[in-house]
């Protein structure tokens, strides 16, 4: 399968790849990783006119901590993520960054990438939304930044203009006692996830929930999460019961499409269980065990 | 009228030859070696991203090179499955594929020969579980994976003896 015909081009600079996207318009198309773009384009389901690639950009590279928060470069891999300090200090990112995919994906794919063509079943997405990140978006005229919420807008759509380019994720470091578990479901590990689910808290003394948030991926256009169903476990005990409820409505709030990967009924049962698991996990991890959690696949 | 197609010019060095062509952008990495270079070893199985037929070293990682432009591996090394024959000697992993049946129909092992070389590069002695997070993007679909397990331990026993 061959893309449809595009002009290259390999800009050396941020700046210079910034000037070329405004300059080109809303024909063309960074190109980072490629890993969920060459698919998309050998399958033709866009035909840009011309490909920037921003894959070399040393600029979009970096991991740093600074101000209780991680600033991840937008050209890391999965991998590069997986395997660093990052994903030891916040166990969710582990859970995510080494269970997208297969290791050669992982090795190429970029969490840039990744949330800029926002699929509905993809990975970071859905736990981004569950850690709060904020996305930073380039332009000429300079940078902005935006919650994860108003940056993915619907299933493959983001709220990036013409011109813009993602170059930063920052992830707010939880406080101490929290714990995170984000667990998914896929037939093989090349396979995007049928159904995954992410619970991040805090708790106190006594397994009071002091802070909680909850999401549901590739349950419906967007990562599902709310507010409401997080406030009515937020200074209570977290017993199977209160999870239980907390479960049932935050299902009825997704609208996972039936598919290959599964009827819609067999996928909210999946979300529910994955869900239910993933607060187990938390709280355990929130009171310091060391649980390994990864993404399911037969 | 439609603009002439645009070339790049690219320099690779593949299986240690260096090599510089002019290459469509939209070339994709598994079509330039097996059309341009006409090494045919590397396969193209799903063309998806999904079974793992088109793996390679890429500047010793393995990737899947239906996804990726031969002109994103500008000024890279890569390695195919032909590199592991030298001087009319299979490699150790070929050898092993052989004698404790992992080839099964074959299509799939070139693919998974390359991830286990990068994996066996990495971690000398791998468990069961390594071995088998480590072909987790590369599908067989004849029968299983107890014979592939089988013979990437057998390789490394021997690599770790020379």
């Amino acid at each position: 399968m061959y893309p449809a015909p595009f002009r290259y081009h390999r800009p050396a600079t941020l700046g210079s790849a910034l000037a070329l996207l405004a300059e080109l318009g809303e024909g063309a198309r960074p190109l980072a990783g490629g890993q969920s773009l060459i698919p998309i384009l050998k399958m033709r389901m866009d035909e840009p006119s011309d490909l920037v690639d921003i894959g070399r950009l040393a600029e979009l590279t970096h991991i740093r901590k600074e101000k209780g928060r991680y600033c991840i470069g937008a050209l890391v891999t999965h991998a590069r993520i997986a395997a660093s300090t990052a994903a030891t200090d916040i166990p969710v990112i582990r859970d995510c960054a080494a269970n997208i995919a297969d290791p050669q994906v992982r090795a190429l794919g970029t969490i840039g990438g990744s949330v800029c063509i926002a699929d509905p079943s993809s990975d970071w997405p859905a736990l981004l939304h569950l850690l709060d990140a904020e996305i930073v978006c380039g332009g000429v005229e300079g940078s902005r930044k935006v919650g994860i919420r108003d940056f993915i807008t619907d299933s493959y759509t983001n709220s990036l203009a013409d011109g813009e380019l993602v170059t930063e994720i920052q992830i707010p470091i939880p406080p101490a006692n929290s714990g995170g578990a984000y667990l998914g479901f896929k037939k093989a590990a090349p396979a995007y996830p049928a159904a995954s689910a992410g619970v991040q808290l805090t708790l106190t003394a006594g397994n009071i929930c002091h802070d909680i948030r909850l999401v549901l991926g590739a349950a419906g256009p967007v990562p599902v999460r709310s507010e409401d169903i997080e406030q009515a476990l937020t200074g209570q005990p977290l017993t199977d019961g209160k999870l239980q409820e907390a479960a049932g409505a935050l299902v009825e709030l997704s609208d996972p499409p039936a598919d290959a990967r599964g009827s819609a009924e067999f996928k909210r049962a999946m979300l529910r269980s994955l869900f239910m698991r993933a607060a187990h996990t938390a709280m355990q991890r929130a009171s310091g065990e060391t649980v390994s959690g990864s993404h399911d696949y037969v | 009228m439609s603009e002439p197609l645009q070339t790049v010019s690219i320099d690779v060095t593949v299986n240690g030859k260096a090599c510089r062509r002019d290459v469509e952008p939209r070339q994709l990495l598994v079509e330039f070696i097996r059309e341009e270079l006409r090494l045919t070893g590397t396969h193209i199985g799903c063309d998806t991203s999904f079974c793992g037929a088109c793996t390679v070293l890429l500047d010793g990682v393995a990737v899947k090179s239906c996804t990726l432009f031969a002109v994103q591996a500008d000024g890279a090394e890569i390695t195919t499955v032909e590199a592991l024959e030298k001087d009319g000697q299979v490699h150790p992993l070929q050898q092993a594929f052989s004698e404790q049946h992992g080839l099964q129909c074959g299509y799939c092992t070139p693919g998974i020969l390359m991830s286990s070389l990068a994996l066996l590069a990495q971690n000398p002695n791998p468990e069961t579980q390594d071995i088998r997070k480590a072909l987790s993007g590369n599908v067989c679909r004849c029968t299983g994976y107890q014979n592939i397990i089988k013979s990437v331990q057998a390789a490394a026993t021997v690599l770790r003896r020379s």
